[in-house]
């Protein structure tokens, strides 16, 4: 049957490792923000909603009708539903649970790159849709950063590459689990650094950011979406969480490649999937204990903070044609 | 504070949140034939419309989603968008100059909504009745909900307000 619709195993075992890297993003997100927000309660003295206030959040939200102002335009409703297929085409591209090569779906750092874009121009067309003063304050803010942003991801994940010799995130995470030693050398600890702060500016969490304000001024990520509400909102929540899942999914598998699988073989996604949840739901509990520290940076001192992880991302791409 | 003081106070203080009391009614009023929303079960975000108060009620508020009675775990986030939120939680008489924001936030959130009047002020004006700057109180301008009595009230009921609205 199979071989009649001209499918081999290759693509089968593709789709395989895909499906399982969605269903898992999809699964796990809202437990990642759940786990983040109730390990920020108990160290401030509170109970918390529980991990499980982010899944009930999302569902009311997308259960109730959005009111859209009058003389609103269709990127109202299309930006948040772009910025989730963006950020789920992330979770399928980036190596989550296998390392499958895909064949017919180029896992490329460069194509990664693009699709995180994809979603920061959704968000920052939202916020100037709106047409007040701080949806377009946060698109500028946005787009300042992603500028910033772009560049070091860029470099520190192709520093890690030049070992590999591939720009493909599967075989440097592949090459990196056959090869520990190159997990502590100083190309990959400067690049995974670089790498941790332009995810957490990314996915505007502090310093650069302060997911919970109510203070229009310093808002980044929340003055873009002030307009949206009911399902409208909920995707876009959805999408951002999303993103995070996928570049902290990355950044743990490139410093601990442990676990990941390299093919579809059921045990080996099964280990996968095991490992990734307790590494992700790890990483958040540690960055979310590590936020009760910091305060949020002044909006002028962030490029300082991102220029000083652009240059760690330089100092590893120039060690590893040192080193290598 | 450096890190080790916080982490010395983080160890010293432990969980500060009292545990909630179910017996207690607070004397809420709750509007005749008011059934709390399916869709809000378990999850409500709040938008606060400070409508003429003295900020007494806002201090009890704040401490309301504070550490001590963290209305956070029944469900409830203060959000800073009225199409973010499900529940509009007004303070204060209705001054002349927020009759109508107050109406524009409440029509602003997205159905199902649920209204929350909070303090004497909101039902007959308390000490303020009869002043020239008063436009009503906010049953005047909008449909009520559940009320907190009180001047102010304290932060358990504004807490057991938004538990009836969440179920939790």
């Amino acid at each position: 049957m199979i071989e009649a619709v001209g499918l081999d195993s290759g693509v089968i075992d593709s789709v395989l490792v895909i499906v399982t890297q969605l269903v898992l993003a999809i699964a796990v997100t809202p437990l990642l923000i759940g786990v983040m927000r109730t390990t920020r309660a108990r160290l401030e003295g509170r109970v918390g909603g529980g991990i499980g206030q982010p899944w009930r959040d999302v569902a009311k939200l997308l259960s109730k009708e959005p009111l859209r102002a009058p003389g609103s335009t269709p990127v109202l409703t299309t930006a948040p539903i772009l910025l989730v297929a963006s950020s789920l085409l992330l979770c399928a591209l980036v190596p989550l649970v296998s390392t499958l090569a895909l064949a017919s779906v180029p896992g490329d750092l460069f194509v990664v790159v693009s699709v995180l874009l994809l979603g920061t121009v959704a968000l920052a067309l939202l916020g100037l849709e709106s047409g007040t003063a701080f949806g377009g304050m946060g698109s500028s803010r946005h787009m300042t950063i992603a500028a910033l942003v772009e560049p070091t991801v860029l470099l520190s994940i192709y520093a890690l590459s030049v070992p590999t010799g591939t720009s493909a995130l599967a075989s440097i995470v592949q090459a990196r689990k056959l090869d520990p030693t190159s997990l502590l050398n100083p190309v990959s600890l400067l690049s995974i650094v670089a790498l941790v702060v332009v995810v957490i500016a990314e996915t505007g969490r502090l310093p650069v950011d302060n997911p919970s304000t109510h203070l229009e001024l310093t808002m980044v990520h929340e003055a873009m979406i002030l307009e949206s509400g009911g399902r409208d909102l909920g995707w876009l929540e959805f999408g951002s969480w999303l993103r995070l899942t996928a570049l902290l999914g990355l950044v743990v598998n490139l410093a601990m490649p442990w676990g990941v699988a390299a093919d579809a073989a059921p045990l080996g996604l099964l280990v996968g999937l095991v490992t990734i949840t307790a590494k992700l739901l790890v990483t958040g509990a540690l960055l979310a204990a590590a936020e009760v520290f910091m305060a949020k940076l002044r909006l002028f001192r962030v490029p300082e903070l991102l220029a000083g992880s652009f240059v760690l991302a330089f100092l590893s791409v120039s060690a590893s044609y040192l080193v290598f | 504070m450096s890190t080790g003081r916080i982490l010395r106070l983080i160890a010293r203080t432990g969980r500060t949140t009292e545990p909630l009391d179910d017996t207690a009614d607070h004397g809420l009023a709750i509007r005749d034939g008011f059934v709390p929303p399916r869709a809000l079960h378990g999850s409500a975000q709040v938008r606060h419309v400070d409508a003429g108060s003295c900020n007494g009620c806002e201090i009890e508020l704040g401490a309301a989603f504070g550490p001590v009675y963290d209305a956070e775990r029944v469900g409830v986030r203060l959000v800073a968008s009225p199409r973010h939120a499900d529940v509009v939680a007004v303070t204060g008489v209705v001054t002349q100059n927020m009759a109508g924001p107050l109406v524009n936030t409440v029509d602003a959130v997205p159905h199902p909504r649920v209204v929350v009047s909070i303090g004497d002020c909101t039902r007959g004006c308390g000490l303020f009745a009869g002043s020239y700057a008063v436009a009503g109180s906010v049953d005047d301008f909008v449909e009520v909900d559940v009320h907190v009595p009180g001047c102010p009230p304290a932060p358990e009921a504004i807490v057991a307000a938004f538990r009836k609205v969440t179920g939790r």
